[in-house]
Formats: C-alpha cells, structure tokens, sequence
C-alpha cells in the first residue's frame, strides 16, 4: 500500500465573485523512498492541493480523501492533525526569508519545532539535535550557527535551515513547495542535491511542487501534470519529457528555450491559463488547445491509460496510441483532429492559428 | 588593475574595423555604494562594490546577455548603464558620446534613447494610473505628442505588442502578469529607443507565457532594429535571446563572448559551474551531467576576497589566485572576442576536481 493515498480530491473556496475551484478532483499516490513531481503554471491548484493535506487552506470546501499511512487526513479533528503536522508529514516552503521568524534564533525555532510534539525531550538534548541537523545540512560550524537570527544567514542557508527543521521529526514525508525558486542556480543545485541525498538515506517520500520542468527532470521520478485543478497527465518522468501525450504537456515542454535549439522561435501555448471561477465547457484546457476537436468543448475527458503501459495516464480525447513528438504521432493527431473536428471547433482552431501567441483578454 | 583591465577592452584589430556597430561603450565602470555607521555623523565604514571595473560593449540590433548570480552587480550595472544612478568611476559612452554622470537636463535627449524593462510586472506600474496613461507617459514627458495623437499612439504601442488596443482604460491590475509585462515593453517602446535594458523581464513568468513574451521581443528587436542588454539568471533564456554573453561574478567580468563561445567552451571555472547547475529539462541529460556543486555561498562585495574573486570557492584555485587579479583577455587558442578573466582556465575535456557525480536509484 502506498504511504499517501489521495483519491478524487476536491477544493473549491466561495467568494464574493464565485465559487474558485481550485482543485477538482485529483488522484494519485506516493511511495515511500519516491519522488512525486506536480508541475503546473501559476494558479493551476498544485499549492492548495497539497496544503490542503495538511488542513492550512482554511475557508476551502473540501471533498475526497487522503489516505495517509492507514488514517484518512481529511477527517481528522485539528488537534490531531496537528500531531502529523510537522512529525509525520513536513513541509518546505517557497520562501524561506519569510517562513522562518526573524525576532527568535534558529536554532530555538528547530528546537520548538522539535519539542512541540515531544515535551520528554530537554532543551539541550533539542539543541544538540538541532545542531546536529544543521550539520546535516551542511551549515558550516553549526554549533554557533545555532545561536544566529535567520538574517545572519544567506538564502541558501535559510533554506537549508527550513530543510534541518522539516528533517527533525524524522518525517515519512516531506511536501516541498517550491523550494528552489527563490534561489541561484548553484545554490540551487546545492539544495536539490541535499534533498536526494537526504531521501535516500532516510526511505522518506518526497512531493517536489514546481513549475520548474527543470528541477522535474533532476529529482522527480513521477510527475503529475496540473492545469485548471485537474490532472491533465500522469506518468513516470521519462514518459511526461519524452513521450507525452496532453497537448499542454506537449506545449509545456516545447516552450522551453533548449540549448539545441538557441536563436530559433519559441512555440509557447496560445491564451493565458483559465479563471477558476469560470471555467470553459468540457476539457479546461481546449479554449488553448491546437488540437481541439468538438467533443472537447461538450465533453470532459476522463484519466485513462495512454500509451503503451498502464503507468501512464492522460486527460485528452486524442488516440490512445498518440504519445511523443515525433511526426508519425503528429500524422496521427492531425488525422484524429481532422475527422473530429466540426463547426465550433474549426472556429477555435481557426482563431489560435492566426493569433498563436496572444493572450487573449483576462475578462472576455 | 585597473589598466589591465583596460588593456583587455581596448578595441583589438578585429574589432576596430566594427567599430561602427558599437551603440554603448562601458570603459571600466566602478560603482561603489557607501557603508555607513549608526552614529549621528554617519560616518562612511565601508564601501559596497557592487560593481567594480567592468567593460562591455552593445553592438546595434545585437543582444548582449548578462549573467550571474544574486549580488553579482548586474542590475546596478543596468541601472548604471541608463543613467539612473550616478557611477563612481568609469565611463559609459553611447553612439560615441559619452554620457557618464550627465546633469539631468543633458541627459535627457539620451533617456528617448535608452529606456529600461522591469523585472516585477507587479511593482513596476502604477496601480492607481490607467495602462493608457501609463503607456503615454513618455509621450506627456518628452512632449512629443499630445491630445488624440498621443492616444493614437498609445493604442498603436498596445496593438503591436499584443495587447487590445479597447483595454486603454483598464488598470494593472485587470492584466495577468505576461500582459503587464507587455505593457512594460510598450512604454519602453513609445519613444522608439535605440536600446532597451531588460532587468530580468521574463523571471517572474510561466514558461508559457514566458516563450510568448521572449518572441514579442524578437519580433520588435527585428522591426525596430532595437538592441537588448539583456540581463537574467536563467542560463537558457540568455542562450535564447543573445548574440554575445557576459559572466559576473561578484562585480566583475568573469568570462565574456559570442554566446556559443561561452556555453560550449567555457573557460572559467565559475562559468563552468553555472552552467553544470542550470537545470536542463531532460531527465537523460540531467542524469548524464556530472554536476559541479560549488561550496559556501558568494561572499559579501563589502570585503571581496583578495586576487580572483571566485578563488575562495573556485575548484582549480591555488596560491596565485588569492594575490593577483586576473586580467579579462583572450586566452591561446580562443578567438579574438571570448575572454576570460582566469590564471587557470578550463581545457577542453578537463573535469573539475571536486565533481560531485550523484547516484541516482
């Protein structure tokens, strides 16, 4: 059984506009020792999905279960969750300039963080846990380091200490949510490096949330593919980058600037991602899509197999078979789109011809 | 120092004969910011040199990336360049004139000229003023046009970078960010400059709407024949975007070049690195790529270290490094125009020691 099973996860959030739906239904599981990826653009629900889990989306309504380790997160009193929280399921934060406090110690945030859930624990043997973990972390001599304010640290080192504070209860998982965005590309690398090595000496699962399709090709080995709050695509990493089969997985990927490729025309997706208050008939995603066909305007597609495994899911009424970039695969997506598509459709694809790269307007 | 320095950035042979091109000449810029104390005098204890004998050279129609890391000095050199803040040293010249520390008022035919991109699309327009104001402000400063024509023109600008031309009244904060970002573009557009500065314009855009905005700058740099100092952290943006690179590290010119010079053989081990970090988004390449992790973090420009400033953290550092600067020049074997600022530069083929090869399951 897998430590986190989440099944048809649903979280919307009324407001004075509408209701947000942020999250609307997602499935999927980590395994202890793996790396799960969830890349999406801004607003597609990969935060609140996860925040979700933790109950830190307050004011969300929320449908579906997380199965975590044989208890179900959803149902939990607070005060139990808050037993998890922290020990059993830890989170690393985007900005770690903003999520330590700057008027107390670090060492003294890891040892509340340590004691809070074990009150048999001393203070000193906290701090001596705490500098041991900064050592961990590689923070150079951690033993005063343990005594500085999070100002006296570099952003790499804050993000290290965020790291030391999430492995001090020794969690089965660990959630990072951008945890490299604020950062250089070599302390980057540092960071990212650590976590692997960190997860391997420990078994421990890893939820690795970023937009970064980069730092998916280094450390995920699954990734699910988000857009509008529902899963668009899901697989091992070496089928989403080599073998995709969603056209925005497919469109994520080519409008990335490669090195092979320097100087020449970037393909980026046509139209800005959808309001989640007001979302398009049918597949969210086909107002964007240059391989739109009727059904998709009227019909949401569901997750089914793609390809030629099991692991690998995907959310499109394109042919089954039709996974990868090379142009057989482009033969047999245009074939499909040309006999599905109609009126409606023709009008659509139409205007994203003529207008690949605009936005379109934010209020229609 | 400073004269080597100098020596490396006078125009060899090769160059002179394009001397032509040249739109902006940077002739060993210097900007140090004072440190002062908490005492009522506020005595100056220190200086910041955020950059610190720097030369570069923008050449017409061409794009001249920027590189480096937070603290690298490159958006004090930006703002140096457009003369937004006074340099300490050095001297900035465009079409040949130089412009360096001009009064306002002489500055101000060159401000038409020279005009700048913005990294936040959020911070960098005003909420309360509407985008067609915003737009038009160039025009209402330099008196160019008013009334209906400057509403004409506005509303062209907003055509021509993708925007609804109808939108004229909105606010900012009606657009997403890859809008706003056009609305930047535009007003950096209106008084049909010769170059713009991009401070990171593209860092705080999905990639999609990232690739959108990164082909709106070509298109414009190809019909308007603009020029692009264009400055980011991401490595394969700059690749994208640029004819010719320049590396800094800590306030000064690490390595510089045409741009597939500097990405396929780099010299400098700080470059090296760099590019050994930047993720590549495929997943046999990342697991192939033997990753150089540099240690420790860049040190403060308040006290750089002595000699090289990469040395303390450099992988092929050795005594000579932490005492004598090394001079930015052409290295044997390199063409004319890729230079590296290194005692020791990277052969091809070398490894660097301390590689940090990763398991993978």
């Amino acid at each position: 059984m897998s430590l986190l099973e989440v099944t048809d996860l649903r979280v919307s959030f009324p407001t004075a506009d509408g209701v947000v739906q942020a999250v609307r239904g997602v499935s999927f599981s980590v395994e202890n020792g793996r790396t799960l990826g969830i890349v999406g653009e801004s607003g597609s629900g990969k935060t609140v999905l996860t925040q979700t889990l933790l109950g830190l989306t307050p004011g969300g309504e929320v449908e579906g279960k997380a199965v975590f380790d044989g208890t179900d997160l959803l149902s939990l009193r607070p005060d139990q969750l808050r037993r998890i929280r922290g020990a059993e399921i830890a989170v690393i934060f985007q900005d770690p300039l903003t999520s330590l406090h700057p008027l107390y110690k670090v060492g003294w945030q890891i040892v509340e963080m340590i004691r809070s859930h074990d009150r048999s624990v001393s203070k000193k043997q906290a701090t001596e846990r705490a500098v041991e973990l900064l050592g961990r972390v590689g923070i150079p001599s951690p033993r005063q380091r343990v005594h500085d304010y999070p100002h006296q640290f570099s952003g790499g080192m804050r993000q290290r200490a965020m790291i030391a504070m999430a492995l001090s209860l020794s969690p089965k998982l660990i959630i990072a949510d951008e945890p490299t965005t604020a950062l250089d590309a070599t302390v980057q690398a540092q960071i990212l490096d650590l976590l692997l090595r960190l997860q391997q000496e420990s078994d421990t699962a890893l939820i690795m949330i970023t937009h970064d399709l980069g730092v998916i090709a280094d450390i995920a080995d699954d990734v699910l593919v988000m857009y509008a709050g529902k899963a668009a695509e899901r697989a091992s990493k070496h089928d989403i980058f080599y073998q995709p089969h969603h056209p925005y997985t497919k469109g994520l990927l080519e409008s990335i600037p490669h090195s092979s490729a320097a100087g020449d025309r970037l393909r980026p997706i046509t139209g800005q991602p959808p309001s989640l208050i007001r979302l398009p008939s049918g597949c969210a995603f086909h107002p964007r899509c240059a391989y739109v066909m009727d059904r998709c305007l009227t019909e949401q597609p569901r997750l089914a197999p793609v390809g030629d495994g099991d692991s690998h899911i995907s959310a499109c009424w394109l042919p089954v078979l039709a996974t990868g970039l090379a142009p057989e695969t482009e033969e047999l997506r245009r074939q499909a789109v040309a006999q599905g598509r109609h009126a409606a459709a023709a009008k659509i694809a139409e205007a994203i011809a003529e207008r690949p790269e605009s936005e379109g307007s934010v209020i229609a | 120092m400073s004269d080597t320095l100098r020596d490396a950035a006078s125009p060899a042979p090769l160059e002179a004969a394009m001397e032509d091109d040249v739109l902006v000449r940077v002739d060993n810029l210097v900007k140090h910011f004072p440190v002062r104390g908490g005492g009522i005098i506020r005595r100056t204890v220190g200086q910041v040199q955020a950059v610190d004998g720097v030369s570069l050279v923008v050449r017409r129609g061409q794009t001249l990336g920027l590189v480096g890391e937070t603290g690298s000095g490159k958006s004090t050199l930006a703002r140096c360049v457009a003369g937004l803040i006074p340099v300490t040293s050095g001297k900035v010249t465009f079409e040949g004139r130089d412009i360096t520390n001009l009064s306002r008022r002489a500055m101000r035919p060159f401000r038409r000229e020279i005009q700048m991109i913005f990294q936040d699309p959020y911070g960098s327009l005003n909420p309360r003023r509407r985008v067609g104001a915003i737009i038009g402000d160039p025009f209402a400063v330099h008196k160019t046009a008013s009334g209906a024509a400057r509403k004409k023109a506005v509303q062209e600008l907003m055509e021509r970078v993708g925007l609804n031309p109808e939108h004229f009244n909105r606010f900012p904060a009606e657009f997403s960010g890859g809008q706003r970002q056009r609305i930047g573009v535009a007003r950096a557009l209106a008084l049909r400059p010769k170059l713009i500065i991009c401070d990171e314009p593209v860092s705080a855009l999905d990639v999609s709407i990232q690739a959108q905005v990164l082909n709106l700058l070509a298109d414009l740099q190809s019909d308007f024949g603009l020029s692009y100092l264009f400055i980011a952290h991401d490595l394969e943006v700059v690749r994208h975007v640029s004819n010719n690179v320049s590396v800094m590290y800590l306030g000064r010119i690490a390595e510089s070049g045409p741009k597939n010079q500097v990405y396929d053989t780099a010299r400098h081990p700080y470059t090296v690195a760099l590019l050994s970090a930047a993720p590549a988004a495929d997943p046999d390449a990342a697991a192939q790529r033997r990753r150089i992790i540099l240690t420790g973090d860049v040190p403060s420009p308040i006290n750089p270290p002595s000699g090289c400033r990469f040395h303390p953290r450099c992988p092929k550092a050795q005594e000579l490094c932490s005492q004598q600067e090394p001079a930015l020049e052409v290295k044997p074997g390199d063409p004319a125009m890729h230079q590296t600022a290194c005692h020791f530069p990277v052969q091809a083929g070398e490894t660097l020691a301390r590689v940090a090869g990763r398991e993978r399951r």
